[in-house]
């Protein structure tokens, strides 16, 4: 299956692993994924904080390069991306004003037709079975929380997209990969966004709770989909521990790394190295107990 | 929509294509508020600030800045107000109107982001780092967390410029043109 691409800068920056992690997954799949050419920010959490037109202006001028590219659709793997592409799509449907002025901006006529996609949903069109038919390595002792943050699932009124208060679809992806997908509460929760550099006092508060939660359920790590959740839950959580006595750590992956390490890929391909919580050893250590359990049966 | 005459009303529904007066102000949205901790202000009253015109209470409330957008309020709220887009909005207007906000923080992250995408025509991290601590004089947050970024590959050295970049340039200053009042 072929893709349109929309990275994001967050993917070509600090969550280059999600990139990485993306592209070795997708060659396994037998998919191929086209990056929009010349593609620029989409204005992510900053733009729509500014201003309303440049909210709207920002990706449709990604959404008019894809069309011209031929590419039907988009994945946008950082839901902040999908969320902005999106919800730019949709203003721009249903405001005619705000086309009009996004037309007068970008200076040239804007239409539509293409569909945009977070991750998850891209998964869901190879399908389950595809992926199950591909796991080379038995996750079967690995607990995971899955979570999806604010911006795959909210306004549902644009994303359209599994239940925004007990969503279920990722859960399907983790145990298709061989993983065990736990029940807990947070999946929704805000990890406190782009405060992480004005208000780090806020995302440390927000994600400490979010990780407590994880652990609570015997999650043994979480899974995400969404790089500024990443970088709240794994980068600052080294202050998280430092700041809270008694704190445990909880290594955060990207969807894509643990379908990578389900299909038996290098942990280096799959950027495991660069994370600040080291999810490596612990990885490693449930594969063993598994292979010895084996061999003892 | 009924006639609005009032000047700020009329701005706050040109953005948003809905009226703050659908507000019954249950407090569904304050309740379920992840920041709501750090608000002097909750977001239920922010919105009766503005049904009552007490425009300027809202624009200078800290509880604008510090909604962190995670839209749990729009999708719980029962009169389907959005209210993640009416704080967006008050933002904007407060941006176009020159008012000083009252969080400068939130403010000078968000305008040294757009500094950058229009520089580069995509974000840049560490220009981004630099004109942030530049603008707020916080050179010490995150000095024992830079290394790490540095050596993880986290943080690239050069920013990655876009071809067309002068469009992006050029469209963020018509933006603004357009957008001042």
């Amino acid at each position: 299956m072929k893709f349109g691409y929309y990275p994001g800068c967050s993917l070509s920056g600090t969550a280059k692993e999600f990139d990485l992690s993306l592209k070795e997954v997708i060659g396994v799949l037998n998919s191929n994924l086209e990056e929009i050419n010349d593609w620029s920010c989409c204005g992510a959490s900053s733009a729509h904080i500014l201003s309303h037109l440049l909210a709207v202006a920002l990706p449709a001028r990604n959404i008019l390069l894809a069309k011209k590219q031929g590419l039907n659709n988009v994945v946008a793997p950082c839901a902040a991306c999908y969320n902005r592409l999106l919800t730019s799509q949709h203003e721009l449907k249903l405001d005619e004003k705000i086309r009009i002025k996004t037309e007068e901006l970008l200076e040239e006529k804007y239409t539509d037709g293409i569909e945009i996609c977070n991750l998850i949903q891209l998964f869901e069109k190879i399908g389950t079975d595809n992926i199950k038919a591909l796991v080379k390595t038995d996750l079967s002792g690995l607990k995971a929380a899955c979570y999806y943050g604010c911006l795959l699932l909210r306004p549902s009124e644009i994303t359209k997209f599994d239940d925004n208060e007990d969503p279920s679809s990722m859960e399907r992806i983790v145990n298709a990969a061989g993983a065990k997908a736990v029940d807990w509460s947070f999946k929704t929760e805000c990890c406190g966004a782009s405060h992480s550099f004005p208000h780090v006092e806020i995302v440390e508060k927000l994600s400490k709770s979010i990780l407590d939660n994880a652990i609570h359920h015997n999650a043994d790590v979480i899974i995400t989909a969404c790089p500024m959740c990443h970088a709240n839950l794994d980068m600052r959580q080294k202050n998280i521990i430092k700041h809270n006595a008694g704190q445990k750590s909880i290594p955060v992956l990207y969807l894509t790394q643990l379908l990578g390490i389900a299909f038996g890929i290098d942990f280096n391909k799959l950027g495991l190295n660069r994370h600040t919580i080291d999810p490596a050893p612990l990885i490693k250590e449930k594969i063993k107990r598994i292979q010895l359990r084996e061999a003892v049966v | 929509m009924e006639q609005v005459t009032d000047i700020f009303l009329k701005r706050l529904i040109d953005i948003t294509s809905q009226n703050p007066s659908q507000c019954y102000q249950c407090g569904k949205c304050s309740a379920g508020c992840p920041v709501r901790d750090f608000l002097e202000t909750p977001p239920n009253r922010i919105v009766r600030f503005v049904q009552l015109g007490l425009y300027e209470l809202a624009l200078t409330s800290a509880s604008i800045w510090l909604c962190a957008g995670c839209l749990t309020c729009t999708s719980r709220c029962p009169k389907n107000f959005d209210l993640a887009k009416f704080m967006d909005a008050l933002r904007q207007i407060a941006v176009q109107d020159k008012i000083e906000p009252a969080d400068k923080k939130v403010f000078k992250f968000h305008k040294a982001f757009m500094n950058q995408v229009k520089k580069h025509g995509r974000s840049y991290e560490l220009g981004l780092i630099r004109d942030y601590k530049l603008s707020t004089g916080d050179f010490l947050q995150d000095i024992d967390a830079a290394p790490s970024a540095f050596m993880k590959g986290k943080i690239s050295i050069t920013p990655h410029n876009i071809k067309d970049k002068e469009k992006i340039k050029k469209i963020i200053n018509k933006a603004a043109e357009s957008d001042s009042p």
